[in-house]
């Protein structure tokens, strides 16, 4: 029979994670729980849901923390987000429709690490940082290096992810963000490609920085390195066409039951592309 | 496991894994069969109950999850004989063919509905977007929870 632990507060938590590694990490149960009944049943669960110290969104002086266990709709509803971090409230009302919002959580999203996750590119794209947290004490790591492969992260098997950082944009230069989802209908659907940017331009409009950043064309979400490199500098007028091309080239996206190769590069570079001709002010 | 849950404002107890789907739960060992299994994989919405007040879909809920919390179902959103305004809508509209989407239709509508959300047609069509219908095409659907939004 398995075990059910549901911890009071974030020690308790740590505590049962050390004794039971082996043990299922549970909140919202969005991606663990779909078809439950033909699973084998695992010898633990340790119910994060809910669970005190957790959840929540918090705005300070350095950006926005947001507790890893916060749903979607949590997010989606949340005003900090709306105003200065907009990519990541798009992409929580596009994960899945309301039953899965009001269950899934971003340390579920992290956590499980598909390549499909449709936060993970707006975490990459505004430069995240995760707190993750164990009995050994607590570190922080950059979002860019918590990907590790298919699937795999850095998270240690003693370790809960805490909550993610993102930083306020930088005052001193316009910053555009901006997110695109592409699946066969608005919701429910699984992400075909996806993605997010943030944008830095000077007073002339010209392109200073970008962070873009793709899901569902690799093993993993990525950057865009070469398109970011293609942008700089440049006219935003002239970026567009810059990015879409870099990014043709930069991505090898796979075939499968979902979108094949080819149609996945077409759409990145037009996305992508978008990300750029989207600004309009 | 012993689970205690509250279900349509009464206390309940079942006996069961802790891993056991809440949908099985509620059909198998509380005999409300009024939650319908459709996928099995959160993308139909046909199981959705409220959880804590929030629509979930009870497919992807473990039972263990629901100690201590409250769960309403189909059947708790009639009082007596007296519909929930949703389910009244729906039956004067025709918003229901086959029956099988239908209770949770009826569960995320009148969430919906009660939670003052159902401000327009589209509004309506992105709140039930995660309901999926065979055979309406819809518009009965959203023509009831407008009408019974209007009556509220």
């Amino acid at each position: 029979m398995t075990e059910y632990i549901r911890p009071r507060d974030l020690d308790e938590a740590l505590d049962a994670r050390a004794a039971h590694p082996d043990y299922m990490v549970l909140a919202g149960g969005t991606d663990l729980m779909v078809n439950a009944n033909h699973k084998h049943a695992p010898a633990g669960i340790i119910d994060l849901w809910r669970l005190p110290g957790l959840g929540g969104i918090a705005r300070d002086e350095a950006g926005l923390a947001i507790g890893a266990g916060a749903t979607w709709l949590e997010v989606a509803r949340d005003a900090a987000v709306t105003e200065r971090w907009r990519p990541l409230a798009e992409a929580a009302r596009e994960i899945g429709a309301l039953q899965i919002q009001a269950r899934a959580t971003l340390g579920g999203n992290v956590g499980t690490s598909s390549p499909v996750g449709d936060s993970l590119p707006v975490l990459l794209a505004f430069d995240a940082e995760l707190e993750l947290a164990s009995v050994r004490g607590r570190r922080r790591v950059p979002y860019r290096e918590f990907c590790t492969g298919y699937r795999k992260t850095l998270l240690q098997p003693d370790e809960l992810i805490a909550c993610a950082r993102l930083p306020s944009p930088d005052p001193q230069w316009t910053t555009r963000t901006t997110w695109r989802k592409v699946g066969t209908r608005r919701a429910q659907s699984i992400s075909k490609v996806m993605g997010a940017a943030v944008i830095e331009l000077d007073r002339d409009r010209v392109v200073r920085s970008a962070r873009i950043a793709l899901g569902a064309v690799a093993d993993r979400p990525i950057r865009i390195a070469a398109a970011e490199q293609a942008v700089r500098g440049l006219p935003l007028a002239d970026a567009a066409e810059a990015a879409r091309a870099a990014t043709r080239t930069a991505i090898a996206p796979i075939d499968d039951v979902r979108s094949t190769s080819a149609y996945r590069r077409e759409v990145a570079g037009n996305v992508v592309a978008y990300f750029f001709s989207g600004i309009i002010s | 496991m012993k689970v205690e849950l509250r279900v349509n404002g009464q206390l309940r107890e079942v006996d069961c894994s802790p891993w056991k789907r809440l949908l099985d739960a509620l059909r198998e060992d509380l005999r409300l069969t009024g939650t319908k299994e459709g996928c099995g994989e959160g993308e139909c919405g046909a199981c959705t109950v409220m959880l804590d007040g929030e629509v979930v879909n009870s497919c992807l809920v473990a039972v263990g999850q629901c100690a201590g919390r409250d769960v309403t179902t189909v059947e708790g959103l009639a009082h007596g004989d007296l519909l929930h305004a949703v389910q009244r809508e729906l039956v004067a509209c025709g918003g229901a063919q086959c029956g099988i989407c239908t209770p949770g239709i009826a569960v995320c509508a009148a969430h919906v509905v009660d939670r003052g959300l159902a401000t327009s047609r589209d509004k309506v069509r992105e709140l039930l977007a995660g309901n999926i219908c065979r055979c309406t095409g819809y518009q009965l659907i959203v023509d009831a929870v407008i009408n019974a939004a209007k009556a509220k």
